[in-house]
């Protein structure tokens, strides 16, 4: 093998190996741009994780919203997590206040999370919530029971083919995970 | 060193190559020569491929009839899943590997590979990844059970504990196919003999050269899932767990930006090496090299826009369906184009049915069947229906084994003489075709029928309807099975001798491996051929 044929095998070799390394690189890139990927489009139906200001514009009393609430526990919560209202119609702008209801049914103190989801997905970004508990951390002790508050309007910008939105919360255990 | 102070005392050499061979184990263990090392991964690549196989008929064996009977639905998912693992990952990827390795020097007219010591290790950690993945089985929880695809939250909150080994066992796996990448691009472009251009390389070499582009860009990205998946499981990260803000459907997309790409990997070497026989059993030329090469570059150029095919009922908006249906139906071109130049090279050409052509035109034809699936696949709308069902199984039945297995048993008894020096007998070598023909057909069509009648995938029970057809299926399955001991029967024969090879015993054959005697000596093209 002559000498620059070596050189030359040194060099691609190289080349090589930075793109091995930025393409694992770019496997995790891929986590932060999916979730930018999904603020803007919202495809995954994720909501806005912070709080809403109240909007100032007007109630758009021309067209009619139907805002379903569904919840489920993730495995292993001990819990009854439920909507006491099933479904409301709301005018989109107009403000509403829905309850929910959890209870902690095992002899341990456990902290849930609520996470919310909304389908179909396009309508993710344009459900606000002024006031939500899954904004926080809730701690149940053992028995307990609580009645938690939404707060939330539809934004007047809504695609119009959109008639009925679903909000779904799913109720998981981060005892260990608040703990640790 | 001792060995070359032996030699130097020694006068009369033989004018022969200072072989530095070493016996026994130790032969095999610190080898640096492309040949032995070739035969090694082709060696390793069988025995997965039964281990898989056997795998495969404890499935078939549960599903010959409704109920449960053999297994338990844990053992049931174990089987499908480690069977998934070990065909892709350690039978049909080792076995290009060591075509790539055995032929590519001798047909770009380099000495060996660019990197012999990378060689040995990445063949060498090959045995102990999969001793990891195998020695789950021997475990509290049993093996891998959440499918080879390792969908979260299956392979994270629901893990039945085998999540580590499966992740280090990939994680050895990837690495090993990285090195052999990087050597096999390394080695075409550096190594090629004088006057070797690029458009003169043949195409085997080219559908390699792409192949290892697309493994050095996405073996990374699958190494950085299962960590991900390894610190969802072990270490509180939340990549893939709504709880902690992550998404599982991120897991999705990752996946198969590693996942598509990953299987032209296990089809485009395979195009290579029908592009190879066919001609030489036409006697004609290669009908539209340059179209080839271009088409495998676009085939490979698309396969990273096309993965949330896979996804179409993970609710996508609908521009999302829309665009990742037409991406992956634009696939169907360059793939036609192929199909194209292969019946266009046999038109009218001298052609002869030895075993390798056998094989060849059972790959065109069968291929195509499941590249016609594939396209029903694409269409979002039908998707819904056939999502998850026995017709995607029976769709990558037909490009994997009709394909790619068939492509692979196609070089293998092409090059055997070139590797033995004997002839392979031929008789034996039609009775494994046929039978393999018959049996995987019996095996994988009625599976069409099974999933358009909502037969899903992944499950060891099924509906009473279905009874007939599962039959069938077992049966052609265990066919199959047994038809391919009959491969290794051919193989061992060969090797222990037989008709002497004649160096180009196809005379259609073209290329340098073919100027070599037969076998091929243990060192080629020390000083480089001159190509006009």
């Amino acid at each position: 093998m002559t000498q620059t044929t070596d050189q030359n095998i040194k060099k691609t070799v190289k080349k090589l190996v930075l793109v091995v390394f930025a393409m694992f690189g770019f496997g995790f890139a891929l986590v932060p741009l999916y979730d930018v990927f999904c603020d803007i489009t919202g495809l995954n139906g994720k909501t806005n994780t912070e709080a809403a200001t109240a909007l100032i514009d007007g109630v758009d009393e021309s067209r009619t919203v139907k805002v379903q609430f569904i919840s489920r526990t993730a495995q292993g919560i001990p819990w009854q997590f439920a909507p006491m209202t099933n479904e409301i119609s709301v005018h989109p702008g107009e403000m509403k206040l829905v309850k929910f209801y959890a209870k902690n049914e095992s002899t341990r103190d456990i902290i849930g999370q609520a996470v919310p989801s909304v389908s179909p997905g396009v309508a993710a970004v344009y459900f606000q919530k002024i006031e939500c508990f899954c904004f926080n951390h809730q701690p149940l002790k053992a028995q307990e029971e609580v009645e938690m508050a939404l707060q939330f309007y539809v934004d007047p910008e809504l695609p119009e083919d959109v008639k009925t939105l679903t909000l779904s919360y799913t109720l998981y255990d981060i005892t260990a995970k608040v703990e640790s | 060193m001792t060995t070359e102070a032996i030699h130097d005392s020694h006068d009369n050499h033989d004018g022969e190559h200072h072989d530095h061979k070493m016996t026994g184990i130790k032969r095999w263990l610190l080898t640096t020569n492309h040949k032995d090392i070739g035969s090694m991964y082709l060696w390793f690549s069988f025995i997965m491929f039964l281990t898989g196989g056997a795998m495969a008929m404890v499935i078939r064996a549960e599903l010959f009839q409704p109920g449960l009977q053999i297994v338990d639905p844990d053992f049931f998912n174990q089987m499908t899943t480690v069977h998934g693992l070990i065909m892709v990952f350690g039978a049909i990827m080792p076995a290009f590997t060591g075509l790539a390795n055995w032929m590519i020097p001798m047909m770009v007219g380099a000495p060996d590979m660019a990197l012999p010591r990378l060689n040995n290790w990445s063949f060498w950690i090959l045995p102990f990844a999969f001793s990891i993945l195998l020695a789950s089985f021997f475990m509290e929880g049993g093996a891998p059970n959440f499918g080879w695809t390792f969908y979260a939250p299956l392979s994270t909150t629901y893990s039945n504990g085998s999540t580590a080994f499966f992740v280090f066992a990939v994680h050895i796996m990837g690495i090993s196919s990285i090195m052999g990448a990087i050597n096999i691009v390394v080695t075409i472009m550096n190594m090629r003999a004088p006057g070797m251009t690029y458009m003169k390389m043949p195409l085997f070499v080219w559908t390699f050269f792409i192949t290892a582009y697309l493994l050095i860009a996405v073996m990374p990205v699958l190494a950085g899932t299962v960590t991900m998946v390894l610190t969802d499981t072990y270490f509180g990260t939340s990549f893939f767990d709504a709880a902690g803000g992550g998404d599982p459907v991120l897991f999705q997309h990752i996946f198969w930006f590693f996942g598509h790409p990953e299987v032209y990997i296990m089809i485009l070497p395979a195009f290579g090496i029908v592009s190879t026989t066919i001609p030489a059993f036409s006697r004609k030329k290669l009908f539209g090299y340059s179209s080839m090469v271009y088409a495998t570059a676009s085939i490979a150029f698309l396969s990273f826009i096309v993965w949330a095919h896979h996804m179409f009922t993970t609710g996508m908006p609908l521009f999302g369906e829309l665009f990742f249906m037409y991406c992956t139906m634009l696939i169907a071109v360059p793939t036609g184009v192929k199909v194209f130049n292969w019946v266009a090279t046999m038109w009218r050409g001298a052609i002869s049915f030895e075993v390798p052509m056998l094989f060849s035109i059972a790959f065109v034809i069968l291929f195509t069947i499941g590249g016609f699936s594939g396209l029903m696949l694409a269409l979002t709308p039908v998707d819904f229906q056939y999502h998850d069902t026995y017709f995607v199984v029976a769709h990558f039945h037909y490009v994997l084994v009709t394909g790619a297995l068939f492509s692979i048993y196609a070089g293998a008894y092409y090059w055997l003489p070139k590797w033995t020096g004997f002839m392979f007998d031929e008789t034996l070598a039609k009775a494994h075709f046929w039978c393999s023909l018959i049996s995987v057909n019996l095996l994988f069509f009625p599976m069409h029928f099974l999933g358009l009648a909502g037969m899903p995938r992944r499950i060891p029970d099924y509906a009473l309807q279905f009874a007939d057809f599962n039959k069938w299926v077992s049966i052609g399955g265990f066919a199959f099975g047994l038809s391919q001991l009959i491969f290794l029967w051919v193989v061992i024969k060969c090797i222990k001798g037989g008709e002497k090879a004649p160096a180009k015993p196809w005379d259609g054959a073209e290329g340098l491996e073919w100027t070599v005697p037969s076998p091929a000596p243990y060192h080629t093209f020390e000083t480089p051929p001159k190509i006009d």
